[in-house]
């Protein structure tokens, strides 16, 4: 019977483990030195907030691995050994494997700043980071101010994390407001915003310079380079994150960034695949990015994967880009393509609107020549993946998109509608004089 | 197999610390239920009218002080900071303490009212003395120990209703959803039955809401004899009685899903949602818990439906020429009637029910088919091969009494909100069965955005794991669902949405979700 072997028992090497074992009978083993039992990442957060409990964020129970002959193996992969198709595991035993997949994740970016391996500062990414976290800031008596250096999604969640124990945050932003790399301004002003309503100590266009270590080797506080010192006892490093490859240096297996693969998810070595955070495509698949480190693109390439593996072979052939994340206490969902001003090419137009009070904003990108619809933006308003899914193969325009808005809309039942201020708002702007249409069921489900 | 746990023992540190508004808003709470609790060891307070107006409005307004202590200085938004680490929310002391006290409360108030201060054909001492002015300012009669606990399950009821609606004061599902339940338990449940009984002393205490099986007694004798001496108010009641659940109910349940009545309406959904609230994350998920909750409900449902047939049997006579209905005819109408329902189900929804549920279903039917045949074959007498009385008093014993009180509510902080809801309630288990097999409702799950975080199952009171659809781009359809919407409230990504649709595509089992690959999602999904 084919041996197929997981590295890493994250999102992407737990699908492509399901998917195998339901369409073959092939032997599976996952290894992981992080947990033993799958659980979701982006759940850690809500264990510090007390949310849950970590056993609520193991999305299966443990009776569900056995049941399915899904192999457990906990343990960290030093070596492998493609030649003898044999991982060595760091405690020194072998496993051998007919095909191997890697999908090993990330690990937090560091970029070489003075002070960044001192007891105190860490990174949010593992479940040891999670714990580490917990020894180093359990209430705000041992952490009496904590500095988090990187405007990015897994900041502002580290920074929401700490403010539930009452500790003070300072938010250190290298750009000139929130994350807008990659939100239009609009929205990056309003998360701005947000982030102050929270009483975050949000320090926009600053770099960390270095992390002072106080005599213990603690890290006792932080430069910036606009000449400030913060005293702090945790530094939180959310720089972005990077494939976690470092294992794979000497093996023959061709590293990027992270490992390369082609469509197919295949590296260079024939029956060794990697998918998820760690897998790096040659060129980048449309506007995406060759490493995609996001929680659905993992899933994804797991779901492709291992139909190649069962013998069909399958692409990694993505659909429409979509995303979410939650800002506090605003929700974000994103269909299709909206690029910050930094990013944006010169024919992509942007509808904005938001909220005179209520923190709720959406911007919508189209065309400017042909009004063909791009990809939306929502803040505070939940949307239906489906029908925007929809309308981006159907390549509806703008307008379109603006008279059917209600059909998109998935908000809780009694919520506040906001569908006629929106497209008021646009017709002022654009100069139309759109009407809504009602929401139908029918249009909603029917088959595109 | 965490290590880290210990730091979290530490004591008084945020968020699971209460601030002062916290404190000293339960003491006040807690100095009213004092007054209560004085009153139990026959401390004659002089003007009791008085004492117990302070007494409530003391709860009241602790409960309500100390929910705008916890909520009101923070962002509108989820509010579950800290839950896993509090001692009450989590299986902690506190919560054995208040669940020990509730569990003996209620066997007091079902077994031993004379402890309370209830005197038969007297006047009453101790707490319900103290309650007397109420009850006669309402009905005009001394109070039982059922208006005091009516009149104590409506404070909470509207005291925690108030907490939960600032608590979710973002989402205007829940705060429409929570003045129903507050409404229809101080109106409907509390005022209305009161009044009645003031200005019609033959009609039988009538909570017009709670309908059979939720209310087992409703067709006893006693009652259906005082409904028809009542004349044509007691008779519309009958009637709405028997409306309710074979035609109202199933309409509303058809166009909306059970939560018309669990979430919106139910006096015992509103305490669990209400007060029962801060407990909502301890239901068991496992899918252990799933199987015996299918087969102790749908027990529960087959006893009822028993006891029930077995007491309208043993009343009635059998001679077509006093009245059309007659033992006979009774039972072969409940025979014809299940056996309608039970060819339904097997001929159109047969593929919609789990392997062990179709078991189940024959199963039960087999056993009543059986009793009712046996019965005919038996000769008179007993009914199937019990006393009907018996039934009646067994059934009231364990699952009127120890079930839905002692249990259900009692057990509120170690085994969380719905225990009675989901493993007890007959009425349910009936609703649950239209839902999940004629009905528009459903959770739909937003295409491929579920991260798994789990927070959906872990605040989900019914145990029902839904990041499992969720996560498979399913929507949820589930007989045990009451639409609380908390799921869909604490999704961190938008990703659950409590509507009511078309029922093509209502149950939509996928394998590979939306955004991936259109070609993969063909060839996966539609094999």
């Amino acid at each position: 019977m084919e041996h197929i072997v997981i590295i890493g028992n994250g999102i992407a090497g737990v699908t492509a483990a399901r998917h195998i074992r339901k369409n073959s009978d092939k032997k599976i083993t996952i290894i992981s030195t992080e947990t033993d039992y799958f659980f979701s990442r982006t759940a850690l957060m809500y264990v510090y907030m007390g949310h849950m409990k970590f056993e609520h964020t193991q999305p299966y129970e443990n009776w569900f691995w056995k049941k399915n002959r899904i192999n457990l193996v906990k343990g960290y992969v030093s070596k492998v050994d493609h030649a003898n198709n044999t991982l060595v595991l760091s405690e020194g035993t072998n496993v051998a494997y007919d095909k191997l997949i890697i999908a090993v994740g990330s690990k937090p970016n560091k970029f070489g700043w003075p002070g960044q391996d001192l007891n105190g500062v860490q990174g949010l990414y593992h479940r040891q980071d999670l714990e580490q976290l917990e020894q180093n800031a359990p209430n705000n008596k041992v952490c009496k101010r904590a500095v988090i250096v990187g405007g990015g999604l897994i900041g502002i969640e580290l920074a929401e994390m700490l403010v539930t124990r009452n500790i003070p945050v300072t938010f250190l932003v290298r750009e000139t407001s929130f994350w807008n790399g990659v939100l239009p301004k609009g929205e990056s002003q309003m998360i701005n915003e947000h982030i102050l309503e929270h009483h975050i100590d949000l320090r926009l266009a600053t770099n960390l310079v270095e992390i002072i270590a106080d005599e213990n080797g603690r890290a006792k506080a932080v430069t910036t380079d606009k000449g400030d010192t913060i005293e702090c006892n945790v530094v939180g490093l959310t720089a972005g994150v990077s494939p976690n490859v470092d294992f794979l240096k000497d093996s023959g297996i061709e590293l990027g960034r992270g490992v390369k693969v082609n469509r197919f998810l295949e590296t260079n070595i024939p029956g060794v695949y990697a998918i998820g955070d760690c897998a790096e495509q040659h060129e980048a698949i449309g506007n995406r990015r060759p490493i995609e480190a996001v929680w659905y693109t993992g899933r994804m390439m797991g779901e492709a994967l291992a139909q190649t593996i069962c013998g069909t072979k399958t692409p990694y052939n993505p659909g429409h880009w979509f995303n979410s994340a939650k800002f506090l206490d605003i929700e974000y969902q994103t269909y299709g393509w909206v690029f910050s001003e930094r990013n944006m090419k010169e024919t992509e137009q942007h509808f904005h609107w938001r909220h005179p009070n209520e923190n709720l904003c959406i911007t919508i990108a189209f065309c400017h020549k042909t009004k063909k619809f791009l990809g939306i933006n929502t803040f505070g308003i939940r949307m239906r993946h489906e029908i925007f899914d929809r309308w981006l193969t159907e390549e509806r325009d703008v307008d379109y998109v603006i008279a059917y808005l209600k059909d998109a809309n998935f908000d809780p039942e009694f919520y506040g509608q906001y569908e006629e201020e929106i497209i008021a708002s646009y017709n002022s702007e654009m100069n139309t004089s759109i009407t809504p249409k009602k929401k139908s069921w029918k249009r909603i489900f029917a088959k595109a | 197999m965490s290590t880290y746990d210990n730091n979290m023992a530490l004591t008084g540190e945020p968020p699971k610390a209460l601030n002062t508004g916290q404190k000293l808003a339960t003491l006040l709470g807690m100095s009213g239920l004092g007054i209560l609790v004085l009153n139990l060891f026959n401390l004659e307070f002089p003007n009791s009218g008085l004492w117990l107006s302070i007494s409530l409005v003391a709860i009241f307004i602790g409960v309500v002080w100390f929910a705008k202590a916890a909520y009101g200085h923070k962002s509108k938004g989820i509010k579950n900071d800290g839950v896993w680490f509090k001692s009450m929310s989590s299986r902690g002391i506190l919560a054995w303490i208040a669940g020990i006290a509730l569990t003996g409360f209620y066997i007091v108030l079902y077994f031993y009212p004379e402890y309370l201060g209830l005197v038969k054909g007297g006047d009453n001492t101790g707490v319900i003395a103290l309650f007397d002015p109420l009850s006669k300012l309402l009905s005009g009669n001394p109070a039982s120990q059922w208006f005091v606990y009516g009149a104590l399950y409506t404070v909470a009821i509207l005291a925690f209703g108030i907490k939960f609606i600032w608590k979710y004061r973002h989402n205007t599902y829940e705060i429409v959803r929570t003045i129903s339940v507050m409404f229809f338990q101080t109106a409907f449940a509390f005022i209305i039955p009161e009044i009645m009984a003031r200005l019609n002393g033959d009609l039988p205490y009538y909570d017009l809401k709670n309908m059979w099986p939720l209310n087992y007694y409703n067709f006893e004798r006693y009652r259906i004899n005082s409904f028809i001496d009542a004349g044509d108010v007691g008779m519309a009641m009958l009637v709405f009685g028997i409306a309710s659940i074979f035609i109202i109910s199933p309409i509303l349940t058809y166009k909306f899903g059970k939560r018309w009545y669990c979430s919106w309406v139910c006096g015992c959904g509103g305490l669990a949602e209400t007060a029962g609230d801060a407990f909502r994350q301890l239901s068991d998920k496992s899918k252990s818990a799933w199987k015996i909750e299918r087969w102790v409900v749908h027990s529960v449902v087959v006893f009822v439906t028993l006891m029930t047939t077995a007491v309208i049997y043993s009343y009635l006579g059998n001679d077509t020429s006093k009245y059309w209905l007659t033992k006979s005819t009774f039972l072969i109408g409940v025979g014809t009637l299940l056996t309608a329902v039970f060819a339904w189900v097997m001929i159109y929804k047969r593929q919609e029910l789990q392997k062990d549920a179709r078991y189940g279903a024959i199963g039960y039917f087999v056993i009543i088919m059986a009793l009712i045949g046996f019965h005919f074959f038996s000769g008179e007498g007993n009914v199937f091969i019990f006393k009907s009385e018996s039934l009646r008093k067994t059934y009231s014993f364990l699952i009127g009494s120890i079930f839905s009180g002692v249990i259900g509510t009692g057990f509120y902080p170690i085994l969380g909100n719905r225990v009675w809801c989901r493993f007890g309630c007959p009425m349910a288990a009936i609703l649950g069965f239209q839902q999940r097999l004629f009905s528009k409702f459903r959770i739909t799950t937003n295409g491929g955005q579920c991260i798994s975080c789990g927070n959906c199952s872990t605040y989900c009171e019914m145990g029902i794991d839904v990041r499992a659809y969720a996560q498979k781009g399913e929507n949820i359809v589930r007989s045990s669902c009451v639409g609380c919407g908390i799921c869909s409230a604490v999704c961190p990504r938008g990703v659950l949405k409590l509507e009511n649709g078309p029922l093509e595509g209502r149950i939509n089992p996928t394998e590979v979700l939306l955004g991936n690959d259109v070609d993969l999602m063909d060839l996966v999904n539609k094999k």
